[in-house]
């Protein structure tokens, strides 16, 4: 009949509004600033840098190798490369960025910069509360403030920091291991050659040299 | 007491226009009541303005505004600051005088009609004879500064906008008319107080209320169709159509001028509510006999605030209708219907009192509706639609 289709409608709307008094779980909105969700472990919004111990600058993972600034589609990554080494998380003597800056106004969140890191030294961060009354400086991110601690990192995504803490520590017992077993094969050969004096007197190259120059 | 109650404010106004000299107390008892009314409702406008929000948020499960002051109350101020702090744009090619008077002659015509609305016992501004006619009078002004509107601001969106609009208020303006000449019909007097008291006895503890009638249904729901087609409200807010008219008559209006005209159509909804409760129900009277102790005016406000939740409601039910589904509905269903219920009025008022009124009037209407929506429906082809390009 005539009319009832809008009846069916009314009392529709009208269940939607008292019920939106009485049930919680009709009303899915979320008071923002008061009330937050749970963080999302996959959630990205810019990326930071992650570093070890409690000093951000000795810690820093990156060694300034600038892949992630060649690789960046929309090039918001600006890096300068140190004049002086100091040793990384292995021990090795390497780079690090004098300067590394990421321009989040230009950022679009791809992540393409994570990918390509052979470090695991940049990860996507999940701090969206990034409203600033400087568009310019303010949206440039430097080295002071893109670095997190590994807690930090662990904190917004447990598995996958879980993950590149065991790579990092496999890798860092093969190349103890390979540092080693190199060492103790130059040793036996020095052994060796100092228990066979006067015969070649073409030694190979200083061993410790060697070992660090696979170090990664 | 109660007599003190129910008097309240008409007592105010004789102590308040006691203090002047005699020669000036008609003229400041008429200021007072122009005052008084120019107050309230521009005052209801905005709590209705946020609770209608508030309510719509409920109707989709959402809070609303909860914001600015305790439960979002403060809102309208919000509003009414933003609005008077906006630039006041005026389109270059625009008619600038017609486009300045038009939200203007808005809001005075749309106040005059809340002087001979009775909004309680000896509480109407002016108590004309002929008030029905003086409120349909001004309200067809409206018309007028809907059009100026759209036709001074030189954009196609609010002509086109103003030209719906003028269709569609004029289409059911006739309607509105024809379904409140049954009530005149039966009540013999045109003016509003008189309806009221017409309808002001009880049998038991039931009221003798139009709208308990089968011709004051039936003209009740012709008289709330015609009313939100009038005021432009969903689903028949066309002139607005924001989805394909952008704002419609008001495109080219910002500022307090935009804040004008939608105070206009909330007051243009009071007021159309107000005397859709004094011609169908009862107007200030109880709806119970032994309720007769609660002031009249409060009975009024709260008839006008329930027919203001039901124009919310359906708001936030149905989707707009398209421009020829308007037109077939007020010529083809509307009209015939309310002018069949005329009849039917004239009927009931030669039938006597008895049951065999009730019996006739009844079923002729009842029959009438299933016969006509059965063809309307059947030549209209309502229902799902199918798309010839699309499958």
């Amino acid at each position: 009949m005539l009319g009832e289709g809008i009846l069916k409608g009314m009392a529709e709307t009208a269940r939607n509004f008292v019920g939106s008094f009485f049930s919680a779980d009709r009303l899915t909105t979320v008071e923002y600033p008061e009330q937050r969700i749970a963080p999302i472990e996959n959630a990205r919004v810019f990326p930071f840098l992650v570093y070890d111990t409690t000093d951000w600058e000795a810690g820093l993972r990156c060694v300034a190798c600038q892949i992630c600034e060649k690789e960046c589609p929309p090039k918001c990554i600006y890096i300068d490369k140190s004049k002086d080494k100091k040793p990384d998380y292995v021990g090795k003597q390497q780079f690090y960025p004098a300067r590394f800056d990421i321009d989040i106004s230009v950022c679009m969140s791809c992540q393409i910069c994570v990918e390509v890191c052979p470090f695991e030294a940049i990860k996507m961060d999940t701090n969206f509360e990034l409203a600033t009354d400087d568009r310019f400086g303010g949206l440039l991110l430097d080295r002071e403030k893109l670095a997190k601690s590994n807690e930090y990192y662990h904190q917004i995504h447990p598995t996958e920091a879980a993950g590149v803490d065991a790579r990092l520590a496999e890798e860092k017992i093969k190349s103890d291991a390979k540092a080693k077993a190199t060492a103790d094969a130059a040793a036996a050969k020095a052994a060796a050659v100092a228990a066979r004096p006067a015969a070649e007197s073409a030694a190979p190259s200083p061993a410790p040299e060697k070992a660090s120059g696979e170090g990664n | 007491m109660i007599q003190t109650m129910d008097q309240i404010f008409v007592l105010l106004a004789h102590w308040l226009v006691g203090f002047l000299p005699s020669a000036l107390q008609p003229i400041a008892g008429v200021l007072l009541g122009v005052v008084a009314i120019v107050c309230v409702f521009p005052a209801l406008f905005a709590l209705t303005t946020v609770f209608e929000r508030k309510g719509l948020g409920r109707i989709q499960n959402r809070l609303g505004p909860n914001r600015v002051g305790p439960y979002g109350l403060f809102q309208p101020i919000a509003d009414g600051i933003k609005s008077l702090t906006k630039e006041d744009i005026v389109p270059s090619t625009a008619n600038a005088p017609v486009h300045f008077l038009a939200p203007v002659v808005l809001v005075v015509a749309v106040f005059m009609g809340f002087a001979v609305l009775p909004m309680g016992r000896n509480m109407v501004l002016v108590d004309m004879d002929a008030g029905l006619l003086f409120y349909f009078a001004m309200g067809a002004s409206t018309e007028v500064s809907v059009f100026m509107a759209g036709w001074s601001s030189r954009n196609k969106y609010s002509l086109l906008g103003a030209m719906r609009a003028v269709a569609q208020m004029i289409s059911y303006e006739v309607v509105l008319l024809l379904s409140s000449v049954a009530v005149v019909m039966i009540s013999g007097t045109l003016s509003l107080t008189k309806i009221v008291a017409a309808q002001n006895s009880y049998s038991g503890v039931f009221p003798h209320w139009y709208i308990f009638t089968p011709w004051g249904l039936a003209g009740f729901i012709m008289y709330a169709i015609a009313a939100t087609a009038e005021t432009n409200r969903s689903p028949f807010d066309l002139p607005e159509g924001e989805s394909e008219l952008v704002a419609g008559y008001h495109t080219e209006y910002s500022g307090f001028k935009f804040a004008l005209f939608f105070l206009g159509e909330y007051l243009a909804m009071f007021s159309i509510s107000g005397l859709g409760t004094t011609l169908f129900l009862g107007g200030w009277s109880a709806p119970f006999s032994f309720l007769q102790f609660i002031p009249s005016w409060f009975w009024f406000f709260s008839k006008l605030m329930m027919s203001i939740f039901v124009f919310i409601w359906m708001r936030g039910t149905l989707p707009r209708l398209r421009q020829d589904q308007l037109m077939n509905f007020a010529w083809k269903f509307v009209l015939p219907f309310t002018l069949l219920n005329l009849m039917v009025t004239a009927l009931w008022r030669f039938l006597g009192v008895g049951w065999e009124r009730w019996v006739f009037c009844s079923a002729i209407l009842i029959a009438a509706y299933i016969v006509m929506g059965r063809a309307g429906m059947y030549r209209e082809n309502f229902g799902p639609r199918r798309y010839r390009y699309a499958e």
